[in-house]
């Protein structure tokens, strides 16, 4: 197992090395800073300080090593608006950003799984279509468009629930809603075909010929198997959530760390959009991770793996 | 009446037929071998009898277990007799065994719910039933998954599944053609020595006709949803009755003697949704009339314990001819 | 044609190894799939190679026919070295050399109608006009039985024994002289089997090419082959006349398979061998069947036996006890019958 651990801590390592240096790429091909920063008309002496400030005039793999050095130690600049070190703009909006993102996934799971399940073992039953129907509606709706949806008809025609801000926890409900349903549309469609792969197989027939009431071959032998490729799907879901967080903190205006990226995108924020990207990229690598870690816990055939790899 | 009989038991997919009627009995301490090829319904028979079809099947008839019909029966009633009175394993052991399960844990299962056993009891009767059934190293295999043993080790495993419940029936469906030569011959072997030893029946289903004769002391042949003939395991290969039989050992190629040319049978199986009227071989039979094309033969007796659905099939008189398989006999001597 | 008199197919000493690479910082194993193989093949023989999964039967099929290279060894096709495989001359020798392989449903392309598979061969080595191909499709797929009208079905709406007849009349299309089958009917039913087993020796009867039969299967085997080789672990370990080697199997691994077939009247009387077949990435030091078998010597688990003919009938075999160079363990008549 320890071995099966740290094959997958080195994969996440290398994963990381790449998202850096995409990272670093992408903002050097997206033109000169200096010149994007400071705007085009700015006068060519403070353009040239620019430059020496940022270590823009040293050759590309200084830049590189330098790019690397400054995110391994934490050092990502700072802010063009109000000139704060990025990293405490952005690890102040991180609160906000997981008291959205945190509920939305536990409704992920609570909805989206059993939904799933119970699709697949009443299947082309009344609630199976429904699921399914609602699941290819969340699947295809854009969240923006739901987040309006729920918007029109929770505040606007009932004014039930506020439309935005964070002023009580009541605002936080249709964002939640939202990022929730999208999720849990996709988990029950994942779960339900996961379900019915599983209940289709060889062993199924054994555990029920053996004498076990349906319930127990349900939860005993179906479930653990279904759950190895719906950890996957959960894995992206959960890389996803911050990355989908964006548009739905822009909707309700919820100060998150996906606002502030499209705020500082507007405002040309470089030195903070690098760090949003970066912060969403390794928690996508994080997810990974996790479900990697899972994975050889649910499915002992990876841990054979590792345990073939020591021998 | 007979521990297991089957009565007229036919099962439907939506239009297609996979069972059109089948009577067969098994006395206790029997062994059965069903045959036939694939698509034949020899598998369906069994799954259906136990209840173990999806609900899209349409199942009719009976299946009378020591005088009680359990087909269609309540859960309360089917599920003491799966695993408990009928035994079933099955044609891919790997596939069989659940893989996220300790193989401990899957024997001990059946131990909990068919004896009441568990914690360190179940755990010693494990290891008493792995031994039993050939695994080596019991004690420490219990530990083991599926994917940890090969596939002759995890058939040992569905066996030992199996006796957990103490069956008096073990229908064992295909249980060595996922298998190699000599693993299929230790699996054999050792269905063969547990029968002896717990006096429980036995139904072998199997596409080869050879391992069938080998472990059953009678055989029924399937064809098409249908038992076309049945009769004691040496009576099949000295009086086939039925052609479909013939034709089956016809293309069997000989392990001794001249070579011949095989008698193979033209054409194939009909396709369950499009079954010919009147006998349902008549298109690949060498024998067949107008009249097959029109009458659907019922089992005709043609000596005790022979019967084929054909309407040329002749009565006979037993024991006029030598036992089939003389030359095997001696080849087995001269191997000796 | 080059080399009248030399035989068809010869291959010496093949030996083909795989890394088996476990896990993802795992050690790679060199596994020996194939550990010197010799074997020769004339024009109008079949060679039947027998042996369970695991064994290296199919992977010496590959070799043969040169779309593996072997690591060590070499083969011969009608006197002339079989070339590199992707070179324009391997390409070239391939008409002459097909292969029918285990599950014809995966061998052919659902895609494609089962005529344009037939004719393919001829489309790729740019063989005669278009009207001399649709002949010549049409001929072959008379050859093995299959009607005109199935040359505008696909694959899946044919039977298990009319997709082989596909997959045969597609190797054939090009008059090969050697036809490599890998399990060709082990995947059918048993009446499809014979209708198969029929065809082959009537195909080969017709054109007098070579075959090499590779079989889990002694009965078929012993049905259509001339010779039959037998293969433990990588290697040939009895090689002989078929009915020889089921009558009289001189190797213990030999006389285990042969007494494995079940067989229609056999009530008693088995060698039951112990254990599973070893883990090629495993093997056993000395003779690799020495853990398995019922007469094993010390000196077998030492030294490796070669395989060469026996000095009372010439069978060639590789085997210490049978070639009485060391004593059996326990007398052969102890063997563990059941």
């Amino acid at each position: 197992m320890l071995q099966y651990l740290l094959s997958r801590l080195l994969r996440a390592a290398v994963s990381i090395v790449m998202v850096v240096t995409f990272v670093f790429v992408v903002l050097r091909m997206s033109g000169d800073p200096a010149t994007v920063i400071m705007g085009a008309d700015a006068p060519p002496e403070a353009i040239d300080a620019f430059r020496k400030a940022w270590g823009l005039d040293q050759p590309l793999w200084v830049q590189y090593f330098a790019f690397f050095e400054a995110v391994f130690s934490g050092e990502l600049g700072r802010s063009m608006r109000d000139g704060r070190d990025v990293v405490a703009v952005v690890l102040e909006r991180v609160p906000s950003t997981l008291a959205l993102t945190i509920p939305a996934f536990f409704v992920n799971i609570a909805v989206g799984i059993p939904a799933g399940v119970y699709a697949a073992l009443h299947r082309n039953s009344l609630i199976d279509r429904c699921v399914m129907v609602m699941a290819v509606t969340g699947f295809a709706v854009p969240s923006f468009i739901l987040a309006m949806l729920l918007v029109l008809i929770f505040s606007v025609t009932l004014g039930w629930l506020p439309s935005a801000g964070q002023d009580s926890w009541r605002n936080a409900i249709l964002p939640i809603a939202t990022m929730g349903f999208g999720g849990a549309a996709l988990l029950a469609r994942f779960t339900r075909s996961a379900m019915l792969e599983v209940l289709g197989q060889s062993y199924i027939r054994t555990a029920s010929a053996k004498g076990l009431p349906w319930s127990a071959v349900v939860w005993r032998h179906a479930l653990q198997n279904a759950a190895i490729p719906t950890i996957t799907i959960i894995g992206f879901m959960l890389g996803g959530l911050v990355a989908g967080a964006v548009v739905v903190e822009s909707v309700f205006s919820w100060p998150g760390v996906g606002r502030l990226l499209v705020v500082s995108v507007a405002n040309r924020d470089l030195a903070v959009v690098q760090a949003v990207v970066l912060m969403i990229a390794m928690t996508m690598v994080a997810a990974n991770m996790v479900v990697d870690v899972l994975y050889g816990l649910v499915d002992p055939r990876m841990q054979g793996q590792a345990r073939a790899a020591r021998r | 009446m007979a521990f297991v009989e089957i009565e007229n038991l036919s099962v439907a997919f939506g239009r297609s037929m996979a069972l059109r009627g089948i009577n067969l009995s098994v006395e206790r301490g029997e062994a059965v071998g069903l045959v036939g090829e694939s698509g034949c319904g020899k598998s369906v028979t069994w799954l259906a009898a136990l209840g173990l079809l999806p609900a899209s099947a349409t199942v009719r008839g009976s299946v009378w277990l020591d005088g009680k019909d359990i087909l269609g029966a309540p859960k309360a009633r089917l599920e003491p007799v799966r695993g408990g009175r009928i035994a079933m394993i099955f044609q891919d052991p790997a596939a069989s065994l659940n893989p996220v399960h300790r193989i401990g844990r899957q024997i001990g299962e059946a131990l909990t719910l068919h004896r009441g056993m568990t914690g360190e009891r179940a755990k010693a009767e494990v290891i008493r039933l792995m031994d039993q059934v050939g695994i080596p190293d019991a004690r420490n295999r219990i530990n083991a998954y599926p994917h940890e043993l090969s596939g002759g080790q995890n058939q040992r495993v569905m066996i030992a599944m199996a006796l957990a419940g103490e069956p008096e029936l073990l229908v064992a469906d295909e249980p060595t053609t996922a298998l190699d030569v000599t693993i299929q011959a230790q699996i054999l072997d050792l269905l063969t020595t547990l029968r002896r030893d717990t006096g429980m029946a036995m139904v072998l289903i199997s596409h080869d006709l050879g391992v069938v004769s080998e472990t059953c002391s009678r055989i029924a042949v399937m064809y098409a949803g249908r038992i076309v003939e049945e009769a004691p395991s040496g009576q099949i290969f000295s009086h086939p009755g039925h052609p479909y039989t013939r034709g089956l050992l016809g293309s069997l190629p000989p392990l001794t003697g001249p070579r011949r040319r095989l008698v193979a049978i033209p054409g194939s199986v009909p396709e369950a949704a499009r079954m010919p009227s009147g006998c349902a071989f008549a298109p690949r039979c060498d024998l067949s009339t107008e009249l097959c094309a029109q009458v659907d033969p019922a089992p005709l007796p043609l000596a005790d314990d022979h019967s084929a659905a054909c309407v040329f099939a002749k009565p006979y008189q037993r024991n006029v001819h030598p036992v089939a398989g003389e030359g095997a006999f001696a080849r087995e001597r001269v191997l000796q | 044609m080059s080399g009248g008199t030399a035989e068809l197919l010869e291959a010496r000493d093949l030996a083909r190894s795989y890394m088996m690479h476990r896990g993802f910082l795992g050690r790679t194993t060199q596994v020996r799939a194939v550990d010197g193989v010799s074997l020769s093949l004339s024009r109008g023989e079949t060679l039947g190679l027998v042996g369970e999964s695991g064994c290296g039967k199919s992977t010496t099929a590959r070799l043969v026919l040169g779309i593996e290279p072997p690591d060590e060894g070499a083969v011969t096709f009608d006197g002339t070295a079989m070339p590199r495989s992707g070179t324009s001359n391997w390409a070239a020798l391939r008409r002459r050399m097909q292969m029918v392989y285990q599950d014809p449903l995966q061998a052919l392309d659902k895609r494609l109608t089962i005529g344009a598979q037939v004719a393919e061969p001829l489309d790729i080595h740019r063989i005669g006009t278009s009207a001399e191909r649709r002949e010549r499709v049409a001929a072959v797929m008379a050859e093995v039985g299959l009607q005109p009208h199935h040359a505008a079905r696909h694959p899946q709406s044919l039977s298990g024994g009319q997709r082989q007849r596909a997959v045969i009349a597609r190797a054939l299309v090009t008059n090969p002289d050697l036809l490599v089958c890998d399990e060709p009917i082990s995947a059918l039913d048993v009446s499809i089997q014979a209708l198969v087993l029929n065809l082959l020796m009537d195909l080969q009867e017709r054109s007098g090419m070579g075959m090499l039969f590779v079989s889990h299967d002694l009965r078929a085997v012993r049905q259509i082959s001339h010779r039959v080789a037998v293969m433990y672990l990588g290697r040939i370990v009895e090689e002989g006349e078929p009915d020889a080697v089921l009558q009289d199997p001189a190797h213990p691994y030999a006389q285990a398979l042969v007494s494995a077939i079940p067989h229609p009247g056999k009530t008693a009387a088995r060698v039951i061998l112990q254990g599973d077949p070893p883990n090629p990435a495993n093997r056993p030091s000395g003779c690799a069947f020495h853990p398995r078998c019922p007469v094993a010597t010390a000196t077998c688990r030492t030294e490796v036996p070669v395989l060469k003919p026996r000095r009372s009938d010439g069978r060639r075999v590789a085997c210490h006890v049978a070639h009485g160079e060391a004593a059996p363990a326990r007398a052969p008549t102890m063997l563990e019958t059941c």
